[in-house]
């Protein structure tokens, strides 16, 4: 908490007075803190700054990455079936116009698209599974052959396997070492910057706490 | 991939632990130094409705905010001078005003203008029940299909279980709302399908040739159809067939039935895949197992093959071919009606073949081409004839009555059909679709009499159709579907024009109106030309109203209906075949109201629908000497589906009920004293019931590293044996009565599919979650 609050008002401080990119870097680190402490409402309101910001530096692909974060999140715990496609569609739009700054896809934009595909998915798995499911397995694997640290997409792997049934061959038990590798990865993980993706820690920790 | 749903468990434990949290960003944003401007508002739409998560921003700035749950949205800026207000929102048009920021604080408030978006938008939906497409509710998909327990693995078998329909066992084909089977089209991505069905057997009801999983998308249409759709005056049924697969993959399959393999192969780039598949059907051993009532002195054996390829032309663009071949032969004896001896023998053996090919494409920027093709031969060799007990043929040339028994029928058709669909996209999400049909079909039919004499008969048929449709959205909530249809028969030398008129409009919570009306033209069925006299087209008119309610996991849907039918084709005695179409002065109507619930959240793992139809009609056509309930109609129809999976057991189980009230039947004879048709007999056969019940059982499921799926099908139709009485077929001398019954009391299908690459589970698995 009291850290929380100093690295806020630092950056709060920071923003008005320092150069372009330092004005960007620290506006990121704001929005990003606020990420994991966010509310559902917050969820829309963050992913509104990032897309703002994303708007107004037209070159960084980070901002339309967390904006279509925030997005799915909000897709994956929404109850209502009938209003998900919508939210997707929303966060689908962010990742491709992060895709596009950068210019090809990399590991955390296939962890994003992953989550998109498993949203759609949710609104109708029983006719959307033969689309979909293949999607998903394809992205997280694309997803971790292109960056073999990055423990959010083993995360993905490890979540969707914790949820699924024992009788379809998932289960707490299957899905207890794909914890723990993750949990290695992101031990061992370095952001390339202080604004790069580096989420996931937390639900590694629930997900490995429901074991003890 | 299962069970995301618990997810939210995580994420909602998660979100509320940590909201203590969240005391501090948005205030230590004030903290800054240079000078601010609050800039602040209420966003509402044009109906002055508070827009909650809306996102306003100062053009190419960081600052900006979001609005609350009040709508009202506040920041503070630290530009200056003349800068661009901005919002912008999915579903509402862009919003712009420029401000200039100087020392006082802004205030504004905003009405966005509501866009009309696919999403947002009515769809129409009077007369239709769409299943499986991707976007919306479904109603039937593959998967509903093949565990429904009375279907048999039969589409139109499950379509019987929707409102609308009759249960009409004694011949095949769909019968909505007073019409005949032969009123029901089917198309396959929006060509016609001729000879959708086996051939036809003497009080059998034939099954479709088209495997459930050809199809991803089902519609299913029992009246006010598009303008895209002609020559059936009651219901259409569109299948649109599948893409590319997702994997390459083989399938076996062994019943006690027969034996069918397959591979489909994707391309390494996922841009197009071929694949083929044979079976072989031979009912020897059910025969042996199940007791039928006919005397086979042929048991059925069917030998078919299918092969497709697919191409992936652009992003939207795609190319398929399906093609399929098949023969069958069959022949049995049943006890003769006009004599309490003799056996009537019937003998068929068919060859029939199919090919679709359809591409559809994207062209210049707001257009859509949607072009298909099929062509299908059929050959029928038909033989009757009059046996002894002895299973001897008898000719008794000097009875008529018996002589005419001993036939030949070899019936062959060739048939052609093309459709082409422009659409072009206009304002919002409305479009125009202009395009046209042609339908070609030659049929002979080669009668041999007892004593040789042979009556060659050919019937040709060119139908040229075009058509126009506009879809247009006035706002999200109120869509019209404007069409015409224009179609000019060759044989019958005539043109007509058919106006199709659908409205919708959508209420709040997920709930909608649909109004329906059109005009339906169709051609006289072959079987009853040439005929002496100038025809002209049968003709039916609908009337819709449906109210629909559909929310996650639950569709409830109601339909009134009306329908009148005029100019519909009357029979009379034209030489030795009493059943030649001579005029059009039949005429009928249809009315109803149906009901359809289904429900797949109420009962965890549980996915159930009810439907019931209630008709009211009357017609006079063919042989019916004035206006009478029709044979294939009842009043009441009912049908209960029950799917439930069982996760420990790695089995479904599927339970179907159907009840309807009993059919009308007539002996209806020509009367020589009087030359006039007569009724001479009429009553109702007993209701009909039939429970069915069916198992899947996957071992396969939870063995993810496993090469190959399998699933164990058994299915038993009209467990509890209620007695079945279709209709009576009656002796040529009125006397003698004898009632039409299923070929055996109850059915039992026992078969296993493996398939090496694709794992169908996860079908069965995600129906369930």
């Amino acid at each position: 908490m009291k850290k929380l609050s100093l690295i806020a008002l630092a950056i709060s401080l920071a923003s008005a007075s320092f150069a372009q990119s330092d004005k960007y870097v620290s506006a990121m680190k704001g929005n990003i803190a606020q990420i994991d402490s966010a509310s559902m409402e917050k969820g829309t309101e963050l992913a509104n700054n990032f897309e703002r910001i994303g708007d107004a530096e037209k070159t960084q692909w980070l901002p339309y990455y967390y904006a279509a974060y925030c997005t799915i999140i909000q897709g994956m715990v929404e109850q209502d079936a009938s209003k998900k496609d919508a939210i997707a569609d929303k966060a689908k739009g962010f990742i491709d116009k992060a895709e596009a700054i950068l210019g090809k896809e990399n590991s955390e934009t296939d962890v994003i698209k992953a989550m998109i595909a498993t949203v759609y998915m949710t609104v109708d798995p029983q006719s959307r599974y033969m689309t979909y499911g293949p999607q998903i397995k394809e992205l997280t694997e694309k997803s971790k052959s292109l960056d073999s640290t990055n423990p959010r997409p083993l995360l993905l792997q490890a979540e969707n396997t914790f949820y699924t049934p024992e009788a379809y061959g998932g289960g707490k038990d299957v899905a207890k070492p794909l914890f723990d590798k993750a949990s290695a990865l992101n031990e061992a993980f370095k952001p390339e910057t202080e604004i790069s993706p580096n989420w996931g820690g937390p639900a590694i920790k629930y997900f490995l706490s429901q074991y003890k | 991939m299962f069970g995301l749903y618990h997810k939210l468990i995580y994420y909602c434990d998660k979100f509320t632990n940590m909201n203590r949290l969240l005391v501090l960003p948005l205030l230590l944003l004030s903290i800054t130094g240079t000078a601010q401007i609050k800039i602040s508002g209420k966003i509402t739409d044009n109906h002055n409705k508070i827009l909650q998560g809306i996102s306003i921003s100062i053009k190419d700035s960081y600052d900006g905010a979001t609005s609350d749950s009040a709508g009202s949205y506040s920041f503070i800026t630290t530009e200056k001078g003349a800068h661009i207000l901005s919002v912008s929102a999915t579903g509402y048009k862009p919003f712009e005003q420029n401000i200039d920021i100087t020392t006082t604080p802004i205030s504004i408030n905003i009405s966005l203008k509501e866009e009309i978006t696919e999403l947002k938008a009515v769809v129409i939906t009077a007369g239709a029940f769409e299943a499986s497409d991707q976007k919306r509710a479904s109603a039937l998909s593959p998967i509903d299909i093949v565990t429904t327990a009375s279907a048999n693995g039969d589409i139109t078998n499950a379509i019987k279980t929707l409102p609308g329909t009759q249960q009409v066992g004694e011949s095949e084909g769909l019968f909505v709302r007073g019409g005949t089977a032969t009123e029901t089209k089917i198309f396959i991505d929006g060509t016609l399908v001729n000879k959708f069905f086996y051939s036809s057997e003497p009080d059998l009801a034939t099954r479709g040739r088209f495997n459930p999983f050809l199809f991803k998308g089902t519609l299913f249409s029992s009246g006010g159809y598009s303008a895209l759709y002609g020559q059936a005056l009651s219901s259409v049924l569109l299948l649109e067939s599948i893409d590319l697969p997702e994997k390459t993959s083989a399938d076996v399959g062994m019943s006690y039935l027969g034996l069918n393999a397959g591979i489909q192969k994707l391309s390494k780039n996922k841009k197009s895949s071929w694949g083929f598949t044979y079976a072989y059907t031979n009912l020897s051993l059910v025969y042996n197992f199940i007791k039928q009532k006919l005397d086979y002195f042929k048991v059925p054996v069917l030998n078919e093959g299918d092969a497709n390829f697919r191409i992936k032309t652009s992003k939207t663009g795609m190319i398929k071919y399906f093609g399929s071949f098949s023969t069958t032969n069959v022949g049995f004896r049943n006890h003769d009606v006009d004599s309490l001896t003799m056996k009537d023998a019937f003998g068929l053996k068919n060859l029939y073949m199919y090919h679709n090919l359809s591409w559809k494409e994207k062209i210049g920027h707001d257009w859509k081409l949607n072009f298909g093709t099929s062509y299908s031969t059929n050959h029928d060799d038909i033989t009757g004839e009059f046996q002894d007990g002895e299973n001897k043929k008898q000719l008794l040339m000097g009875a008529p009555l018996y002589a005419n028994k001993n036939f030949g029928l070899v019936n062959k058709g060739q048939y052609a059909n093309a459709k082409v669909v422009f659409e072009k996209r206009l304002f919002n999400v409305s479009t125009l679709k202009v395009g046209s049909e042609y339908n070609y079909s030659n049929e002979t039919a080669n009668y041999t009499q007892y004593d040789g004499t042979k009556y060659p008969q050919t019937i040709k048929e060119n139908i040229f159709s075009g058509f126009a449709e506009t879809n247009i959205y006035v706002t999200n909530d109120l869509a019209a579907e404007i069409g015409v249809r224009t179609e000019h028969s060759q044989l019958l030398g005539k043109w007509n024009i058919a106006p199709r008129l659908s409205l919708a409009y959508k209420l709040q919570d997920n709930s909608q109106f649909s109004l329906a009306y059109g005009i339906f033209y169709q051609d006289p069925e072959r079987k009853y030309l040439p005929s002496i006299n100038q025809l002209h087209f049968a003709q039916a008119t609908h009337y819709i109203a449906q109210y629909q309610k559909i929310t996650n996991e639950r569709t409830f849907r109601t339909e009134i209906f009306y329908k009148k039918y005029k100019d519909l084709f009357k029979t009379g005695l034209n030489g030795y075949n009493n059943f030649t179409a001579i005029n059009n002065d039949g005429f009928g109507d249809a009315k109803g109201i149906e009901f359809f619930w289904r429900d797949k959240k109420t009962i965890k793992n549980v996915d159930y629908w009810i439907s019931y139809s209630y008709l009211d009609t009357k017609r006079d056509f063919l042989n019916y000497p004035f206006a009478i309930e029709p044979s294939f109609a009842t009043k009441h129809t009912a049908s209960l589906v029950i799917k439930k999976f069982v996760t420990n057991l790695k089995t479904q189980f599927n339970a179907s009920y159907t009840y309807a009230t009993g059919r009308p039947y007539y002996n209806i004879n020509y009367d020589n004293t009087t030359n006039k048709y007569k009724i001479f007999d009429e009553g109702h056969t007993n209701d009909y019931n039939d429970l069915s019940l069916s198992v899947n059982y996957l071992p396969s499921i939870g063995k993810p590293k496993a090469k190959s799926f399998t699933v164990f099908v058994l299915s038993l139709t009209n467990v509890l044996g209620f007695n079945k009485t279709y209709t009576y077929n009656f002796s040529a001398n009125n006397q003698n009565k004898v009632a039409v019954t299923p070929p055996s009391k109850r059915f039992l299908y026992l078969g296993c599919f493996i398939s090496f690459g694709i794992d169908r589970s996860q079908d069965e698995i995600n129906n369930h979650l």
